[in-house]
């Protein structure tokens, strides 16, 4: 988080051949994802279809086939790729005493927190918080805190670690029209001040028309990628989706109406 | 009192074993891990039996053994299954219980250990303090470079290990930590009692505190101040030890309940007001 920089365009994360299975059942087969640095990339696609796997095989949390691989391609060097990984939600109950403080700098620091607070320190995850507009949450209990709030302060950790690759599980769920708007137009931020690619699951396709840079629909191996408009249009497309629930954006397309309702009422 | 060398001895394990047991409490209650230290400490009743069955003069060796394997099996087995790690932790340990009681009844000599399960810190040893304290220190040391890491697994598991948190380690070791406390102790405060112990200070605290500095501090502190009470109160009242320290660190748990819950309806109170 030390400095803001422009995105040089110049490396890339490539997903070769990953392939996910439980048991006898397949969930991922044969994902090949090449991001490229400063693109907004949204997975869309079905309850079922693998999206959080996909997540959590990137992460390296679950076993999986194929592999994961950084280019720098100004010197062609592979560096260990540096993932700001950003839950919906975390295990932290009513009462518990953890302060934003606390979950900080359990994940970024070493010097133990039940010991004093270091000036140091606090100073760092302030200003981490600052660029989400978050500083003054530094001293509540992380159990108090509403969703949106939550996932402000997880991304202000996530960038603290300058990763080269931020993922975002399911990240809007929970949180109104308002604090939509206002999670995508943070996206949009990250992508252009910062050095990093982003995947996130979006279930919102108006949202994914007007920010993603690409799209990526998703049912066990990937049906099609490309711009939202392209993907949109496709046949893959309809076939997973039907026609009744086509986003605002195609079938509203000259009202300019509020998102169709047929799909803002899918939980996924 | 101060004149018997036995209570010499006592106030001096006590200094170590409750500030260890507030501190290792703190992050059991956390991970709602109360269930799995009290099979720990259940555990215990088989690692003698174990010891004596093999025929091992120093029960203690058995004991530790059992319970560092028996805790990295119950990590191992609640992480694979998919049933829930209550069950699970139960089944482990009333089989556990009843295959001790089973050996050590054999031919009816169980009263001979029945005091293991009440504990009697009175008799404790220099060198067995000695022992302690060693304990004492590495679980500090622990704490010190993992604390952490130990923290972030138990906020989130696939987070900590984004970060590259190895959390598979932390939690084994976290576990083979409780598992030598509890053993190592279990003579002094008994089987009954031991996981109340662990529990109680932290609970109390978690009532008052708002962050993991106070949490921790307060945890000590009532851990420290009911063993103390507890072992001054039983010298003049001649009861056992470790269940006198259990209901002073049971009343300090009620107090700080009523505070808290008292706090909350008085700040619901105030929220309604200003609607």
């Amino acid at each position: 988080m030390k400095k803001i920089i422009r995105p040089c365009g110049l490396h890339c994360i490539k997903v070769n051949h990953l392939g996910v299975r439980f048991g006898e059942q397949v969930v991922l087969r044969d994902v090949n994802l090449h991001i490229h640095c400063g693109s907004i990339n949204a997975i869309i696609g079905k309850n079922g279809a693998g999206k959080s796997t996909l997540i959590r095989a990137i992460l390296n949390d679950i076993p999986h086939e194929g592999d994961i691989e950084f280019k720098d391609r100004e010197n062609g060097r592979i560096q260990k790729l540096k993932i700001g990984y950003v839950p919906q939600s975390i295990n932290i109950e009513k009462d518990a005493p953890i302060s934003v403080y606390d979950l900080i700098a359990s994940y970024q620091f070493r010097f133990p927190v039940f010991l004093k607070k270091s000036k140091k320190i606090e100073k760092e995850i302030r200003k981490a918080l600052e660029v989400f507009e978050a500083e003054n949450l530094i001293d509540r209990q992380v159990c108090n805190l509403s969703g949106g709030q939550l996932q402000r302060v997880l991304l202000a950790m996530a960038i603290m670690n300058e990763p080269n690759l931020l993922l975002l599980d399911e990240p809007v769920s929970g949180v109104d029209q308002n604090g939509m708007e206002l999670f995508y137009r943070t996206m949009e931020y990250l992508k252009n001040n910062f050095d990093l690619s982003i995947i996130l699951i979006s279930h919102d396709l108006d949202y994914v028309v007007q920010y993603a840079d690409k799209v990526i629909l998703l049912d066990k191996t990937i049906l099609k990628e490309g711009s939202a408009k392209e993907v949109f249009a496709s046949e893959e497309f309809h076939s997973v989706f039907g026609v009744e629930e086509l986003p605002g954006y195609v079938s509203n397309q000259k009202q300019k109406k509020s998102p169709s309702p047929a799909f803002k009422g899918e939980g996924m | 009192m101060f004149e018997y060398g036995f209570m010499q001895n006592a106030v001096l394990a006590i200094l170590i074993i409750t500030p260890l047991f507030g501190m290792l409490g703190t992050v059991i209650v956390n991970r709602k891990m109360a269930f799995f230290s009290d099979a720990l400490g259940h555990s215990a009743l088989t690692g003698i039996a174990i010891g004596i069955v093999l025929g091992i003069g120093d029960a203690n060796a058995a004991m530790i053994v059992f319970a560092v394997l028996f805790a990295l099996f119950l990590n191992y087995i609640s992480n694979k299954s998919n049933a829930s790690t209550d069950t699970i932790i139960s089944v482990f340990s009333s089989c556990s219980v009843a295959v001790g009681l089973a050996i050590l009844s054999w031919g009816g000599s169980f009263s001979k250990y029945s005091s293991i399960l009440v504990g009697d810190i009175l008799s404790i040893t220099r060198k067995e303090i000695f022992y302690l304290f060693l304990l004492f220190a590495a679980t500090m040391l622990f704490y010190a470079v993992c604390f952490n890491w130990l923290n972030a697994v138990g906020i989130h598991r696939t987070l900590a290990a984004s970060r590259h948190i190895p959390v598979g380690l932390m939690e084994n070791l976290f576990s083979v930590f409780v598992a030598l406390v509890v053993t190592l102790s279990i003579k002094w405060v008994g089987i009954l009692i031991i996981n109340a112990l662990l529990i109680l200070p932290a609970a109390a605290s978690r009532n008052l505190s708002e962050n993991m500095r106070e949490y921790h501090f307060f945890s000590v502190l009532f851990s420290l101040f009911s063993g103390m009470t507890g072992l001054f109160t039983s010298y003049y009242t001649n009861v056992a030890t470790g269940p006198m320290i259990v209901i002073f660190a049971s009343i300090l748990y009620f107090s700080t309940y009523l505070y808290h819950w008292k706090g909350q309806k008085s700040a619901k109170w105030e929220k309604n007001l200003y609607k």
